[in-house]
C-alpha cells in the first residue's frame, strides 16, 4: 500500500501551547494519514500527553492549527471530535457503572450509535465475557480494552492512544500491538504516543520524535534508522590478535565503550572478550577474510541495529529517556 | 434541543448509581425518626403539666417570655424578639387556635422551617457538590469532553439533572417527614387554620395583614420556598463544583458559607450590609411564620431577589468557566 497517496487524517500546523509564563510546546507540525502507524515519541515530561489534549480539544493551543478530516478541531469540535477516538492517559471509565453501561454512557453523546455496535466493539476487544460486570473489578489490561472499545465506538478515523501498552503485562503488550497493527489495516489512522522506544520501532510506520516541546525530527521510522551507523560485535580468539587486525582497517573503528551505544540486553549476552566495532555492514565479510587470512578464529560477528535510544541519544545530547 | 435528553439521562443514571441520592433518604430516614422522638417527648411533658390544655400551656408561655422582658440581663434584641412572639401567640389565643397542635403536618411544617437553612442545603450538596469536580478527580471528564457535544451542552445537562434532583430531594423531605411523624402524632391535620401575614414594625407586629390559612395551603407556599432556596444552593454548590478540582475543598467550602451564614443569622443586626450575602437570607419561611428578620429592612421579596441573583450569577461564572478552561488533569 502506498502509504504517501492516503488522504491526510490529522494535520498539526505550527502549534504552540503557553501554560502561565512557560511555553510547553514550541512550534509542532506534523500530519498522520489513513492506514499509517504513527508514533509520537518522547521522554516523559516532553509534552506528549499536552500536545495529545490539544488534539482532541482538552486544551485550545495558544497559536497554530489542528485539523482532523478537514475540520478545524477548536473552532469546529463537534465535527472534528466526531472523528476521533482517544485515550487521554489513562483510561478513565466510571468504576460504578458495568462496562457495557459505561459505553451506554458514551454512545448516547453521539448519534447512530445502537446496541449492534456496542456489542460489534465489545467483540473486537474480546471483553464480552466480562462486559457486564462493574468496571471497579477489572484488571488494568481489561480497563485498557475497555478504553479502545469506547473509542472505536463512534466509527473514528483517527485513533489517538496515550501510551497504550503502560502497565500490560508481556502478553497483553502482544496482543495491543497485533490489535492496532489490525485496526490500521483496516484504513483507521492511529496515532500512538511512547516513551519507549522499541514500542515505537516495532509498532510504527513513522514517528515524530519530541523532547522540551520541540519536534526533533518526523520520518519514515527505517529512514532514521538507516540513517545512523551500524554496530557489529565480534568475538574472535585470539582476541588481542584480532582487535589489532581489525584497527588496521580503514572502514572500521573500535568503539572502546560500548556501554554507550548499546541496549543492556545486548550487553548482558555478549562474552567479556568481545570487540564492539562501528562500521557499514556490507564491509564485515571483507574482515572476516582478513581475519580467518591472518589465523584468527572467528567464533561470532553480530550485526547490532541501532536502536531510536542512539538516534533519542544523538539528537537531544544526551538527555535523559526516563 | 433533542440531542441534550440523552444526556441528561446520563447524569441522572451516574447519580442514581453513585448512591447519592440513597444517601439522602438514608439519612432522612435516620434523623426525621430522631425529630420526631424528641417532638413527641416534649409533647407528652407539656400534657402532664397541663392536663393537655393547649390554652393553659401557651399562656404560660406568653406570662414566661413577659417576665425576660424586665430583666436587665437579657439583650435588648432578644427582647424584641420575645416581644413579636408574644403577639403574634396572643394572637392564636384570641382567635382560639392552637399553633403547636401535634399532628403529622404541623410536625413537617416545623421541621421545614428548621431544615430550610441548613439541613436541606446539606443534603442538596450531598449531590451538588461533586457533580464536576467528581468528573475531574477521577478523570473520566476526558473521556466526557472528548465527545463531539460542545461543552456548555454537558454542563446545561449536568444541572438539569442537578434541578431535578433538587426538586425530588424537597419533595422527599416533606414525604418522609409527614409519613414518619404521622406514626407518632396521626396523620391528620390539613385544615387546620394557620395565620401568616404578621408585618413586623420595629418591634412591634402589625396584625392587619393577618390572615388565617388551611395549613395544607401553608404547607404547599412553604415547599415553594424550600425549592427555591434549594435550588439556589445547589447552583451556587454547581458553580463552586466547577471551579475547585477536588470534591472535599467543593464541599468545605460551601459548608463552611452555609454555617458562616448561620451564624451571621444569630449575630444579626448591627452589620447591614451582610443582608446582600446569600447565607443569611435561607430562612424564608421565617417570613411566612412572622418572625423578626435577622437584619433590619430584609423582606420576603428582598431575600428571593438576593438568592436568585446570586444563583444567577454563580451559573454565569459556572459556563463561562467551563467551556473555556484547559483540562490539564
Amino acid at each position: 500500500m502506498n502509504k504517501q497517496a492516503q488522504e491526510i487524517v490529522l494535520s498539526v500546523q505550527h502549534v504552540k501551547k503557553k501554560i502561565g509564563r512557560k511555553w510547553i510546546i514550541h512550534d509542532v507540525s506534523f500530519d498522520v494519514r489513513a492506514g499509517e502507524i504513527f508514533g509520537f515519541l518522547g521522554p516523559n515530561g516532553a509534552g506528549k500527553t499536552t500536545t495529545i489534549r490539544m488534539l482532541v480539544d482538552l486544551i485550545k493551543p495558544s497559536s497554530g492549527r489542528i485539523e482532523v478530516c478537514g475540520y478545524d478541531v477548536n473552532r469546529q469540535q463537534e465535527q472534528a471530535l466526531r472523528c476521533i477516538g482517544s485515550i487521554v492517559e489513562n483510561p478513565e471509565m466510571y468504576s460504578y457503572l458495568t462496562g457495557w453501561e459505561n459505553l451506554e454512557h458514551f454512545a448516547r453523546m453521539q448519534p447512530g450509535i445502537d446496541d449492534q455496535r456496542i456489542q460489534e466493539v465489545v467483540d473486537t476487544v474480546r471483553l464480552d465475557r466480562r462486559i457486564h460486570d462493574k468496571v471497579s473489578t477489572y484488571s488494568l489490561g481489561m480497563r485498557q480494552r475497555l478504553g479502545i472499545a469506547q473509542a472505536l465506538l463512534g466509527r473514528p478515523k483517527l485513533l489517538i492512544l496515550d501510551e497504550p501498552t503502560n502497565g500490560l503485562d508481556p502478553k497483553g503488550i502482544k496482543e495491543m500491538r497485533q490489535f492496532i497493527h489490525q485496526l490500521a489495516e483496516e484504513g483507521l489512522a492511529v496515532f500512538v504516543s511512547s516513551h519507549l522506544l522499541s514500542e515505537i520501532q516495532l509498532l510504527c510506520d513513522r514517528v515524530a520524535i519530541i523532547s522540551s516541546g520541540r519536534l526533533l525530527a518526523v520520518g519514515e521510522v527505517d529512514e532514521l534508522i538507516a540513517g545512523s551507523s551500524d554496530h557489529v560485535i565480534w568475538d574472535l580468539n585470539p582476541a588481542v590478535q584480532g582487535k589489532r587486525i581489525l584497527q588496521k582497517l580503514d572502514y572500521c573503528e573500535i568503539v572502546d565503550r560500548p556501554e554507550d551505544v548499546l541496549d543492556d540486553n545486548v550487553l548482558a549476552g555478549m562474552s567479556p572478550d568481545a570487540i564492539v566495532t562501528r562500521m557499514h555492514a556490507a564491509h564485515t565479510s571483507r574482515a572476516v577474510e582478513r581475519l580467518v587470512g591472518a589465523g584468527v578464529q572467528v567464533r561470532e560477528v553480530h550485526r547490532i541495529n541501532p536502536t531510536l535510544e542512539q538516534l533519542f541519544l544523538q539528537m537531544t545530547e544526551g538527555e535523559s529517556i526516563e | 434541543m433533542s440531542n441534550l435528553l440523552p444526556l441528561i439521562k446520563n447524569e441522572c443514571i451516574k447519580i442514581i448509581k453513585r448512591k447519592r441520592f440513597y444517601v439522602v433518604l438514608l439519612v432522612l430516614l435516620v434523623l426525621v425518626p430522631m425529630f420526631t422522638y424528641a417532638q413527641m417527648k416534649s409533647a407528652e411533658r407539656s400534657r402532664e403539666k397541663f392536663n393537655s390544655d393547649w390554652r393553659l400551656e401557651l399562656q404560660q408561655r406568653i406570662t414566661d417570655n413577659e417576665n425576660s422582658l424586665s430583666s436587665d440581663r437579657v439583650p435588648d434584641e432578644w427582647k424584641r424578639y420575645r416581644q413579636i412572639f408574644i403577639q403574634q401567640m396572643q394572637y392564636y389565643l384570641q382567635h382560639d387556635v392552637n399553633p403547636n397542635q401535634p399532628n403529622g403536618v404541623t410536625f413537617t411544617r416545623e421541621f421545614l422551617n428548621n431544615a430550610i437553612s441548613l439541613f436541606i442545603p446539606l443534603l442538596i450538596m450531598a449531590i451538588a457538590s461533586d457533580i464536576v469536580s467528581g468528573e475531574r478527580t477521577t478523570g473520566t471528564i476526558k473521556m466526557l469532553l472528548t465527545r463531539p457535544v460542545k461543552r456548555w451542552k454537558v454542563l446545561l445537562s449536568k444541572l438539569v439533572a442537578l434541578i431535578m434532583f433538587t426538586s425530588l430531594i424537597v419533595v422527599s423531605t416533606f414525604v418522609i417527614a409527614y409519613l414518619i411523624s404521622g406514626l407518632a402524632f396521626g396523620y391528620k391535620g390539613f385544615d387546620i387554620p394557620v395565620f401568616t401575614g404578621f408585618q413586623i414594625v420595629g418591634s412591634d407586629v402589625d396584625m392587619s395583614g393577618v390572615h388565617a390559612v388551611l395549613q395544607w395551603k401553608y404547607l404547599l407556599m412553604q415547599g415553594g420556598l424550600v425549592w427555591f432556596v434549594g435550588v439556589c444552593v445547589g447552583m451556587l454548590a454547581f458553580m463552586v463544583s466547577v471551579l475547585v478540582r477536588s470534591t472535599a475543598a467543593s464541599i468545605v467550602i460551601m459548608m463552611a458559607a452555609l454555617i458562616a451564614g448561620n451564624i451571621l443569622t444569630n449575630m444579626a443586626s448591627a452589620w447591614s450590609s451582610a443582608k446582600y450575602l446569600f447565607m443569611v437570607n435561607l430562612n424564608l419561611t421565617s417570613y411566612l411564620a412572622g418572625n423578626l428578620p435577622p437584619i433590619e429592612g430584609m423582606t420576603l421579596n428582598f431575600s428571593l431577589a438576593v438568592l436568585a441573583i446570586w444563583a444567577i450569577c454563580a451559573v454565569i461564572v459556572a459556563f463561562s468557566v467551563f467551556t473555556r478552561r484547559d483540562i490539564l488533569n
